[in-house]
Order: C-alpha cells, then structure tokens, then sequence
C-alpha cells in the first residue's frame, strides 16, 4: 500500500486513467453528438461499443492475430456497427422523430435489448481478447515508470477524434445544418433541406463512434456479454457532466471520471469506482446543467 | 358519495378480482400463487412509477433504485440488527421515500431530459455503493435467506400479505390520483408554465409527487423481500428501471390499471418464453417496438378509447330515439 503513493505511481496511475478517459471520451462523445443533434439518449449506444469489440476480435482472429488484420479491424469493426445503426435507422428509427422523447428513449432501450440477444447468439457468451500488433506491444518509460505503448497510442487517438468532430460540427456544412436542425428543425426542412438524412448521418456518425470505442478498448480487456452495460451508464453520466450534446463537455467529463477513477484506486482500492459517481453528484450539485455549455 | 363510489361498476370489477385473488391459493398450484404474487410486486411498482410518468410528467428515469432502496433497507435491519422484522418492513418505505425526497430536491430543479439524466446519475451512486459495499451489502452476491416474521413465512401467507398491501396501496394511489393533488399533479404534466401563472408551486407538487410514488416503490422492494427472501444490487441498476417502463408502456400511460397489466404481461413473457427460449430479451425488444410503433397507448389505452367511442356511440343513438 504504502509504495503506492510514490510519485512513479501516482504518475502511472494518471497515465492509466488519462488512457481509460480516451475511450470513455471516443464512446460518450458519440453518445452527445446524437444526443445535440437528435436530443435522445441513445441507450442502445452501449451495445453498439460492445458490437464493435467483438467485430474487431473478429476481423482480428480471421487475420490470424497479424498486425495487418489488426489494423483492419480497427478501421472494419466501427463500419459495421455503423452499417448496423443505418439500419436500425432508416427502417425503424426514422419515423419516430415526431414523437416524444421517452418513446424515442424507449425505442433505443428496445434496440438494445434485441442487439444484446443478437450478440449472445452471433458470438456467444466466451469471454475473447485480442492481441495488439507489436508496433504497440510493450512499454516506453515515462515520467519514471513503464507505460505500456497501447495507452500511449489511445493518448493520441482520443484528442484526434476530438479535433476531428469539432471540425466537423463547427467547420463543415453538414456540421452546420445537423447544428440548425437541431435547434429547429422544420425551419431547416423549409430551406429545401432533407433533414431526416442530417438526422441519419449523424446517428450513424454517433454510433460509428461508440464501434470506434468498442474497437479500440478490445485489446486492453476481455470482450464479453454485459461490457454494455457498465459503459453507457458511464456515457451518460460524462455526457451529463460535460454538458448535453457539448463535445468538449464530453471530454472533460471523461477526463474526470477516467482520473478520479484510477487516482481513487491509489486511495480506497475497493471504493475506487465510487470516486467518479461521487464526482458526477458534486458536480451535479454545483452545476446542475453541466459543467461546460449545453448546446441546447 | 362513498354509497356512489360503491355502486360503481368498475368498483364491483374490482371486488369481483379482488374476491377471485382471494380464492386463488385454493385452486391453483403454488407455482402460479408466486406467479400471482410477483406480479403484484412488479405491478405496484410500475404503478408507483406511472404515478409520476402518466400522471406527472416527470421523466423518472432510475426508479429502480428506490425500489432497491426499500428492499435493502428492510433486509439489511433484518439480518444486521437486533431489532424485530416489522420494524425493518416498515422501514423500507420510508427509506425509499426519504431517499426520494433527496435526490428529488435536486432533480426538480431541472426539467426534463436534465431531470431524468441527474436521476440516473443519482440512482446510480446509490447502485455502485450497494454493490461496493461489501461489508454492509455483500456486493454482488446480495443478502440472502433474510428470514420473515412467523406471520408471513411460507408462500401462501406470503401471497395474501400481498395481495392485502397491493390493495391497500393501490387504493391509497385511485385517492391520491382522484384527489385535487392528483388534479394538480396532471395539469402540471400538461402545463407547467401555466400552473406557474396561476400560482401553483410546480416544483414542491413534483417532489411531492416523487415522495408519494417513491414510498410505494419502496413498498414493492419489501414485499419482494418478503417473497424472496433476498436482495441483490441488480435491483437498482438502471436496466430494471427501463423494465419498468416497459411495463407501463405495455398496459398504457394514462389508464390507472395499465401499469398492473402491464406487469402481468413482462411476467408472463419472462416466465413462460424464458424457459422456452435463452433469448427472451430479443422477443421482449420486438414487442417493444411493435407497441411502440402500433399500441403508443398500450393495451389498456386502446381498449379505453374504443370503450369510450362506443359509450359515446350508443349515447347519441340514444338521443336520436
């Protein structure tokens, strides 16, 4: 207990959380842009990043564990879980937007249930893993500790992805009309805008992410049944502390719960997962609508 | 009024199952007496929840954990203290409610999708502290063989303190919805700006309206203590609170029974398709969508509407003649 303290291992267990903060930011980023945009939260969110872990070990496992095959199915298992959302989307979701929020919400809870079962019967209920290629195997010594190169790869990924959606919603058109829809959306259709395809894209835009996730967080896990339910509840809360529908509300809140997470291992092992959930509720207290600007 | 009240038909409905409940345990076997039973556990809860979805308009996102609230509440001062298993059934509901009017003081104020999106963030801490909890809580593997007072042991006395709650609560619920709360309590859901104007406190008849529908949650936690004789933390994960919603969806929002009907389906689809099938969950989620696309209203809700064309129909041939 006692060497734990030690700066190594406060720096290492940061490092670990900042790693952990990255996938929880790529999935709950997803989670908010469809929730901007679409305004519903998307429960089935989490089982499309569990969908996306086991495509991977999938695409993985039928190159053989290569590092080709890896980086293949880091770059095919979110295509599949974006087919499947367009799916879903164009031939049941689409002709809900008219309804309440709660019918939406329990549309996604029903999507949920049925990919979970779906899930069960295509893979199984095997616990898998995959291996990272050995480009990425490994660790490099920072601040005094080793760090395994895998983090360091997530370090990176997640401020691209930030950067990229950022450009996207800011910077780009279709960033600009899914905005406008979003605020009002009969006014977008007026001018000549078909609005159900902004709202298709950035569905499958959210879900890509969440298979992203699902993709990238496979190699530092077991994959297996119920990884969905422990993420989307954690989705929704950094999306609930950064902000609803704020992408860098999503950042920050995976940032806080990543490391309050891995900070309270060092302090109260047993109770290191209370710590971001303690968190969320002082925050919510403080700051009841988030902590950054809600985009609506 | 209470000679009106009685004459009613749908009050002589009611005695009529109620008497036809009393005499189950005589004719069927204990299997489908527990059936019975879960599901009027399943059902006050997912009508304490209507009470508040249906009713009040509030998006209750994490009611489960109320009902886990009350469960543990009862079983953990059952098997950890000394003090006699009545006083840890009568806890269990004030618990909940207790619980409920502090995480509803700070979801009313926010309104709806930040309401239910802060409750479940709430409801969660309260699950994550159920299931990390080990020396208080067992963690995972939740108490078990919590023993009963003499009364209530065995499935069949089981059954009847139920089903006597049950009424009881649900009789406590028709008074509640009829009374001017209750009126309030809809013109709210339909208004909220409106409400404010003519000076109704939106926000205290919200809490108020949480602390009533989180005391009979807590309710359904004991009696399903008193049935099973176990808790684990699943009863406060925010899946069970979906579930519950189902339930409503299933029977109807705006109908005072559908909730009940509701539960009886959920119950009869996990029972009999999941000994059939592995995969219930998939069968549950087409139905789901099916309701959702085809039955908005749920079952009850249909059938309320038609009934009322129908009355409607025959009153105004009535004129003609």
């Amino acid at each position: 207990m006692e060497t734990s303290f030690t700066l190594a291992g406060l720096a290492s267990q940061l490092l670990v959380g900042l790693s952990r903060a990255m996938i929880l930011f790529i999935v709950s980023s997803g989670l908010s842009f469809i929730l901007g945009v679409l305004r519903v939260p998307n429960v089935a969110h989490g089982s499309l990043y569990m969908i996306g872990a086991f495509a991977a070990h999938t695409i993985a496992v039928a190159f053989e564990g290569s590092a080709a095959g890896f980086w293949l199915a880091m770059l095919c298992a979110p295509l599949v879980v974006a087919v499947i959302s367009l799916v879903a989307e164009r031939l049941l979701f689409c002709h809900l937007y008219e309804r309440e929020h709660l019918m939406l919400l329990l549309f996604t809870f029903a999507l949920m249930l049925i990919l979970g079962d779906l899930t069960k019967m295509t893979w199984g209920a095997d616990y898998r893993s995959i291996v990272a290629p050995p480009l990425l195997q490994g660790s490099v010594p920072v601040l005094g500790t080793a760090f395994p190169r895998y983090n360091l790869f997530l370090l990176m990924v997640g401020p691209l992805v930030a950067i990229g959606l950022w450009l996207l919603s800011t910077k780009t058109k279709f960033g600009k009309i899914a905005r406008a829809a979003a605020v009002d959306r009969e006014m977008v259709g007026a001018i000549g805008i078909n609005v159900s395809w902004v709202f298709a894209f950035a569905f499958v835009l959210g879900c890509l992410l969440a298979g992203l996730g699902g993709a990238l967080v496979s190699p530092t896990i077991s994959i297996t049944l119920g990884m969905d339910h422990s993420i989307i509840i954690e989705a929704f809360l950094i999306v609930t502390i950064g902000g609803l529908g704020n992408i860098w509300g999503a950042m920050v809140g995976s940032l806080i719960f990543g490391i309050t997470q891995s900070v309270g291992v060092l302090v109260l092992p047993q109770f290191a997962i209370v710590f971001p959930y303690l968190a969320v509720v002082v925050i919510l207290t403080l700051k009841p609508t988030g902590l950054l600007k809600s985009v609506w | 009024m209470v000679k009106n009240i009685l004459r009613t038909p749908s009050f002589l409905w009611t005695a009529a199952v109620l008497l036809v409940l009393l005499l189950v345990p005589f004719i069927a076997g204990r299997f489908y007496v527990y059936i019975l039973a879960v599901i009027f556990v399943w059902g006050l809860l997912a009508m304490s929840l209507n009470l508040l979805v249906g009713h009040g308009g509030a998006y209750q996102f994490h009611h489960g954990a109320f009902y886990g609230v009350g469960a543990y509440t009862a079983g953990l001062i059952i098997t950890k203290t000394a003090l006699p298993a009545w006083i840890g059934l009568c806890a269990g509901p004030v618990a909940a409610a207790f619980t409920g009017l502090v995480v509803g003081a700070f979801c009313v104020r926010l309104n709806k999708l930040y309401f239910g999106m802060l409750q479940i963030s709430l409801g969660s801490l309260i699950w994550i502290l159920a299931l990390r909890w080990y020396s208080l809580t067992n963690g995972d593997d939740g108490i078990h063989g919590i023993p009963m007072p003499d009364l209530l042991s065995g499935s069949v006395p089981a059954y009847y303190f139920i089903l006597i709650v049950v009424s009881v609560c649900l009789a406590l619920m028709y008074l509640i919805l009829k009374s001017p709360f209750g009126a309030t309590l809809r013109a709210v859901r339909d208004n909220p700006q409106r409400c404010q104007a003519v000076g109704i406190n939106v926000r205290r008849h919200q809490l108020l309206g949480i602390v009533i529908a989180t005391f009979f949650a807590g309710v359904a936690g004991v009696l399903f203590v008193v049935l099973e004789g176990s808790v684990f933390p699943d009863m406060l994960f925010w899946v069970l609170s979906l579930e519950i919603f189902i339930m409503c969806l299933l029977g109807g929002w705006f109908t005072f029974f559908g909730p009940m009907l509701g539960a009886a389906i959920m119950v009869a689809l996990r029972t009999f398709v999941g000994s059939y099938t592995e995969y219930w969950t998939l069968i549950l989620g087409v139905v789901l969508i099916l309701l959702i696309f085809f039955l908005p209203d749920g079952i009850m809700g249909i059938n309320f509407r038609t009934w009322l064309r129908n009355r409607e129909r025959r009153r105004s041939t009535d004129v003609v003649r």
